[in-house]
């Protein structure tokens, strides 16, 4: 449901709009990556991006692209803030945030157009769908040093949410790019998923083999009961990609990658590559409400040396 | 050891770890040449749990001979392996359990679909041999029941419920909540089922008892049996005497033998010593819907007995009686042969325990039972080591 101005002329002030008629497709992104209170949100003319950092060690990025907001202007090429992301995420979900579309409230099957008196400049006028309940969202940002404000309107009630922002600090570059990836497996989501969900959670750390040659593709953990191991086979049909150039077993802490399980549980496919130096990236494709594809990247740098073997 | 679990049979043997959880935290493992035997036993030595798996079970199952290989291990690393029943069902297509005695692990592997392979490789210390001791053929009364009967009945009563007491006389049964030692009992809340012998497979009630004993571990036993579908017998003596639930198939026997209260209140109105010849409750009583009366009985003054001394015999369960005169404190015992001697000291130091020891076997050449070791300690033969990474 769109929430659009009569009047331009205030959106002349921001210098970030950026509308969308479920801000679930947002909020639940934004879930997958919530491990820490700040996040930090940088948004070009491709759309937004949402890094959230722990320990100069982990990086999880989300990434938005401007197509899936049904409006988003930005006047500059790059806007960057710090918001608290736990705060945002109770915003996005004021109204509730458990509702799913197609539920029917009461008074939902209504089509009715309201005008709301906002501000003596303009006018803001709300449609209310007949089809299921959505938060409907209008992100603005004036700049730098002012709030991020948020509308949120559903069935014809409107919140207005101003957060405060901080000075962004630079999310760190893992310098991963795909030329020095040395092994990369890409897997649907359900196997891997059934993985994680047994990990023994007494192990400190998460070893990951990959190798083009057996065991292909191996979760050890190493805990109070004993050792166990997760196998995937090249051959599988769940394995999507298999690209191993060379025997690698690297060693991540639990505690960093078990906030990943979120974004696999979004997730329907997730790529797993690792570099010359053992750093990992691991590539979410999610896909949300309304089948769009949007992106969750976690970077983790590796616990410690392992003979290769 | 090397076995081979394929398709249900996995679930099935997972269900059985399940359930042995509910009775202690370890469990022993000891390849036979019966096949595969999984026990457990809770730490007062109170109950006690076995599940035999034949060869058949499996469609691979060597040991090696005349190997008396056993040991134990804590039962959540094994729960840890058969985590999730209802993705062990859909995926998992056979489980390997190998047996590497260089290394003390036990290996678990799950061979589950789209090629996914699962390790479980967990460590394990030796142990005696845990087997209690009891003869359920020579039992007084045997039922036979499908397991909803006795899940139904159970669901009656709060999960928080410690006892329950058992009664039967020729055509029913009843199960009512053991309520003791309550200081104003017209203050207890009282729940009691009446279960006719026709809703049984099985009803045979030579003896006119009842016997009292904790209900969670049968709950552990119904856990197996519902899910399985195997109906459950039920052996019953008398007070003092264990009372055995057993399920059963041609690749598999489980047995719950649980201790019961050695005396039961509403005997006390006897103060023979020798309760094994308890008079039967008179089931008017419970015909009547006599609370009252009921409760009355509950309240009989305690019969003076001896205290919790006494050494008992080292004999087979038949001998119940003979150690146990009224026990006024509660101590019931299930025998298992083992060390003697020591038991009531260690009764003694566990005075808060309703439940006493259960006396367990050891399946060692008989020059090795003569050790004088306390009842509730077992000998471990490798050195208690948390850490077996």
């Amino acid at each position: 449901m769109p929430l659009s101005t009569q009047s331009q002329g205030d959106d002349e002030q921001y210098v970030l709009v950026a509308n969308l008629d479920n801000a679930r497709n947002l909020s639940n992104i934004l879930k997958a990556i919530t491990f820490k209170d700040h996040a930090i949100f940088t948004a070009t003319t491709n759309g937004l991006k949402v890094t959230v950092e722990d320990s100069k060690c982990l990086q999880a990025n989300a990434f938005i692209q401007a197509e899936i907001f049904q409006e988003f202007t930005i006047r500059e090429d790059l806007v960057a803030f710090q918001i608290n992301l736990t705060v945002l995420l109770d915003c996005l979900n004021i109204f509730g945030g458990t509702t799913t579309p197609g539920k029917i409230h009461k008074n939902k099957r209504i089509k009715k157009k309201l005008h709301l008196r906002w501000d003596s400049t303009c006018f803001l006028s709300v449609f209310c769908d007949a089809a299921g309940v959505s938060t409907a969202l209008r992100m603005c940002y004036k700049g730098y040093g002012y709030p991020l404000t948020l509308f949120l309107e559903e069935g014809g009630v409107v919140t207005v949410c101003k957060i405060n922002t901080q000075e962004p600090e630079e999310p760190i570059d893992f310098e991963f790019c795909s030329t020095n990836v040395t092994n990369k497996v890409i897997l649907q989501s359900e196997s891997l998923k059934e993985a994680f969900s047994e990990l023994d959670m007494t192990s400190e750390v998460l070893q990951i083999t990959m190798s083009p040659s057996q065991p292909y593709f191996r979760l050890s953990t190493f805990g109070n009961a004993g050792n166990a191991h997760y196998d995937y086979s090249k051959d599988s049909d769940m394995m999507e990609l298999f690209k191993c150039t060379e025997t690698q077993t690297n060693r991540y802490k639990m505690s960093l990658l078990k906030p990943s399980t979120k974004a696999l549980a979004l997730s329907c496919k997730v790529s797993v590559r690792t570099d010359n130096r053992g750093f990992l990236s691991l590539q979410y494709l999610v896909r949300n409400d309304d089948g769009q594809i949007c992106f969750v990247e976690y970077y983790c740098c590796p616990d410690e040396e392992v003979e290769e073997n | 050891m090397h076995c081979i679990v394929t398709g249900g049979n996995v679930k099935v043997l997972a269900k059985a770890v399940h359930s042995l959880s509910r009775i202690g935290d370890e469990l022993y493992v000891e390849p036979q040449e019966d096949g595969l035997a999984l026990r457990s036993v809770n730490s007062s030595r109170s109950a006690y749990a076995c599940f035999l798996f034949a060869p058949l079970f499996f469609s691979r199952y060597s040991i090696t001979s005349g190997d008396n290989f056993r040991c134990k291990m804590a039962i959540k690393s094994v729960q840890s392996v058969f985590r999730s029943l209802t993705t062990l069902e859909k995926t998992v297509e056979k489980c390997h359990i190998d047996l590497d005695k260089q290394k003390d692990r036990l290996t678990f592997t799950l061979h589950c679909k789209h090629g996914l392979l699962k390790t479980h490789n967990l460590s394990f210390q030796d142990s005696e041999s845990l087997q209690a001791v009891f003869d359920k053929d020579s039992y007084a009364n045997v039922f036979r029941a499908q397991p909803r009967l006795l899940v139904d009945t159970v669901v009656h009563f709060p999960p928080s419920l410690d006892e329950v007491t058992m009664s039967v006389s020729d055509e029913r049964m009843w199960v009512r909540n053991h309520v003791e030692d309550e200081p104003e009992a017209s203050k207890a809340m009282l729940t009691e089922l009446c279960l006719a012998s026709d809703e049984f497979d099985h009803f045979a009630a030579q003896a006119h008892n009842s016997v009292t004993f904790c209900l969670k571990e049968l709950r552990g036993l119904l856990v197996f049996a519902e899910s399985t579908g195997l109906p459950v017998s039920m052996y019953l003596d008398e007070p003092g005497s264990p009372v055995v639930l057993s399920v059963t198939d041609s690749v598999l026997e489980g047995n719950f033998v649980l201790a019961t209260l050695s005396d039961d209140p509403s005997l006390r109105k006897n103060s023979s010593k020798g309760a094994h010849t308890a008079a039967p409750p008179p089931p008017d009583d419970f015909m009547n819907d006599d609370m009252d009366s009921y409760l009355i009985a509950m309240d009989t003054s305690i019969a003076p007995g001896p205290s919790n001394t006494g050494p008992p015999p080292p004999s087979l369960s038949g001998d119940t009686r003979s150690k146990r005169p009224a026990a006024v404190s509660h101590k019931a015992r299930i025998l298992i042969e083992e060390a003697e001697e020591e038991e009531t000291d260690d009764l003694d130091r566990l005075p808060n325990k309703k439940f006493r020891s259960l006396f367990f076997g050891s399946v060692l050449p008989p020059s090795s039972q003569l050790s004088t070791q306390p009842m509730t300690s077992q000998e471990v033969l490798a050195s208690d080591s948390e850490e077996e990474n």
